[in-house]
């Protein structure tokens, strides 16, 4: 049995006319068919506003697909919510669940009761997972005194009581620190790799994260699966061609629109650094480079540094977007 | 090795999650004791003010008592327009809500745990300001059957809490406008629900209007359970209002369970139990 299984699933929003804009219908998913095995630790990359968050929403019952169906656990997302209820649980980053009057123990155990776990069970379970994630401390401290990070760890910890069959984690390490990201990481992968009859389905726009974390990825952009292999699948069909940053005293968004026109060059973004900017080229072969630094010397743009790399994940979804994230997310695509 | 844990169903998976939403409500009260000035004190000094008026109109002895008895009963409907009506749309805007629904456990239980919570918190509050004001303007209780008096408030609590959860489910589709909407119900209920005079005053369709808030006729059966008043305030006979009260309860809370399963429903559809396109 599959741990979730979509089919040609779809979300639109109807956008109400206001003052200033036009009603307009907004397709948050579009068609979207993905199966996650059991065990896997499945990853949905993408920028903010891919649909990521839509996908969760449906597959947790939080929200009614507009078309197409989906399955968790093998229960229909709409007809068999309440014992695919049973099956689940969710983390989504930022989240400040809980009452800040209540301890970080009280309010682990109150949301233990909404699963039915009975007190002692979910009280010992509580006080391991803490420990776990190095918060048996702070089991006495009130929510509103924690830290993000501590805030985060405990919201992980929510999800992780209740023992579900499929977890879903959206932006587990959404505004964490470099350390409590990496702990949080640690022990999602800990959690897959030693229980090989759960599954796991994170969303997240850090390519680190789905780099590091997941068994498989779909990448995802405005509403759609652009591609789902592992990391290594993704990444390997792209090292066939050549990924290059160079580094140049100067460039702008003009200059990368013509640059684009270049023979051979597939791909290509700019991000402007304090002094000069720096390209991000996918070429089909090493021959592309004398072209472009042609281009770059009739500009009178100077070559600072250049080198060739291992393709990324944020390579892949350059290559499938043509667009880097950021530049999606800053409404490039538009 | 981590505990192994059973999960329980039905109507232990309910209990449970009564006594676990009740469990925030009720140690709430106790560590945060800001409720003594904006439960207790606020409303007092409105009783105090009528109670004042009655004493300038010369007015008999018990409206003071009535005003005692109404001052204390208004924590009750502030608790059911600000921590049960409009509760959703906090427990939406701080990430609850989306919690609680993909809970195996349904949402009437949470709002059971909810209301029991409220209920013994609302009542530490309204016991504070009926003996403060009791003591204060020496008001004499003639207690003439505690049993009916005790079966009024149940009842009128049952029919409240019931209409509570019914007002929930409505404000599920809402997002800001239920702030709005709980400050609209606040004054005009204090008003129509006669809680500083006998509701009988507005005469008989007002009164009637008025008595689908259970604690209109709630009040009413305890004003004349707890005063010997030589005037005739009482709106309907108190065995009368007895039964409609429990007609109340039976219909709020039906209506509640029905309108809270199809609500939720509705905004699971409409997308507004989150209200975040991505």
């Amino acid at each position: 049995m599959l741990a979730v299984e979509t089919s040609a699933l779809g979300r639109t929003y109807n956008i109400k006319k206001t003052r200033k804009t036009a009603g307009h219908q907004l397709i948050a998913l579009d068609n979207v068919t993905l199966n996650v095995a059991q065990g896997e630790l499945f990853g949905l990359l993408g920028p903010n506003g891919a649909g990521k968050t839509t996908l969760i929403k449906i597959l947790t019952t939080l929200l009614g697909p507009s078309s197409g169906s989906a399955r968790v656990n093998g229960w229909d997302v709409v007809t068999q919510s309440d014992q695919l209820r049973k099956d689940i649980n969710m983390v989504s980053g930022g989240e400040t669940s809980g009452y800040g009057l209540l301890t970080v123990q009280e309010n682990l155990w109150m949301f233990s009761q909404f699963y039915g776990i009975p007190s002692r069970q979910a009280n010992q379970r509580i006080k391991e997972l803490l420990k776990i994630v190095g918060m048996e401390d702070r089991a006495e401290t009130k929510c509103s005194n924690l830290s993000t990070g501590l805030r985060q760890k405990m919201n992980i910890v929510r999800g992780f009581m209740t023992d579900p069959r499929v977890l879903f984690l959206d932006e587990p390490t959404l505004g964490l620190d470099v350390g409590a990201s990496r702990d949080v990481r640690h022990f999602v992968r800990k959690w897959v790799d030693d229980n090989p009859d759960r599954s796991l389905l994170l969303t997240t726009h850090y390519m680190v994260e789905a780099e590091e974390l997941c068994d498989r990825v779909a990448i995802i952009n405005q509403g759609k699966v652009l591609a789902c292999d592992s990391p290594k699948a993704l990444k390997a069909a792209l090292n066939a061609e050549a990924v290059y940053e160079i580094a140049v005293s100067a460039l702008d968004e003009q200059d990368l629109e013509r640059l684009r026109l270049i023979p051979g060059i597939r791909r290509a973004s700019l991000r402007q650094l304090e002094e000069g900017a720096e390209l991000q080229l996918i070429f089909e072969d090493d021959g592309v480079l004398t072209r472009l630094i042609q281009f770059l010397a009739e500009r009178g743009s100077l070559i600072q540094s250049l080198h060739k790399r291992e393709a990324t994940l944020e390579d892949v979804f350059v290559s499938l977007t043509g667009l880097s994230m950021k530049e999606v997310e800053n409404g490039h695509a538009d | 090795m981590q505990t192994e844990i059973s999960k329980q169903t039905g109507w232990r998976l309910f209990v449970r999650s009564v006594i676990g939403r009740a469990y925030p409500r009720a140690v709430g009260s106790v560590r945060d004791l800001n409720f003594l000035f904006f439960d207790v004190l606020m409303p007092f000094m409105a009783t105090i003010g009528y109670v004042y008026v009655y004493r300038a109109l010369n007015a008999p002895e018990e409206y003071i008592g009535f005003v005692v008895l109404g001052g204390a009963m208004m924590s009750f409907w502030a608790n059911i327009l600000w921590s049960m009506a409009s509760q959703l749309y906090w427990e939406k805007e701080n990430g609850n809500l989306a919690l609680y629904i993909i809970a195996p456990t349904s949402l009437m239980s949470i709002l059971f745990g909810m209301a029991a919570g409220g209920l013994i918190a609302t009542t530490v509050r309204a016991l504070a300001v009926m003996i403060l004001g009791s003591l204060i303007f020496q008001v004499s209780y003639v207690v003439t059957s505690f049993w009916l008096l005790f079966a009024v408030f149940v009842l009128t609590m049952l029919a409240l809490y019931g209409m509570g959860i019914m007002l929930a489910s409505l404000f599920l589709l809402l997002n800001r406008e239920a702030w709005h909407l709980s400050s609209m119900l606040q004054e005009p209920i204090h008003f129509l629900s006669g809680f500083y005079f006998p509701v009988k005053a507005l005469g008989f369709w007002p009164a009637a209007l008025a008595s689908i808030i259970p604690l209109t006729l709630g009040m009413d059966a305890m004003r004349q359970l707890l005063f010997a008043a030589n005037v005739d305030f009482g709106f309907l006979p108190v065995g009368l209002e007895v039964s409609i009260l429990a007609g109340l309860s039976v219909l709020y809370i039906a209506a509640a369970f029905f309108m809270l399963r199809y609500m939720e429903r509705l905004a699971i559809r409409q997308g507004k139990i989150t209200d975040r396109l991505s």
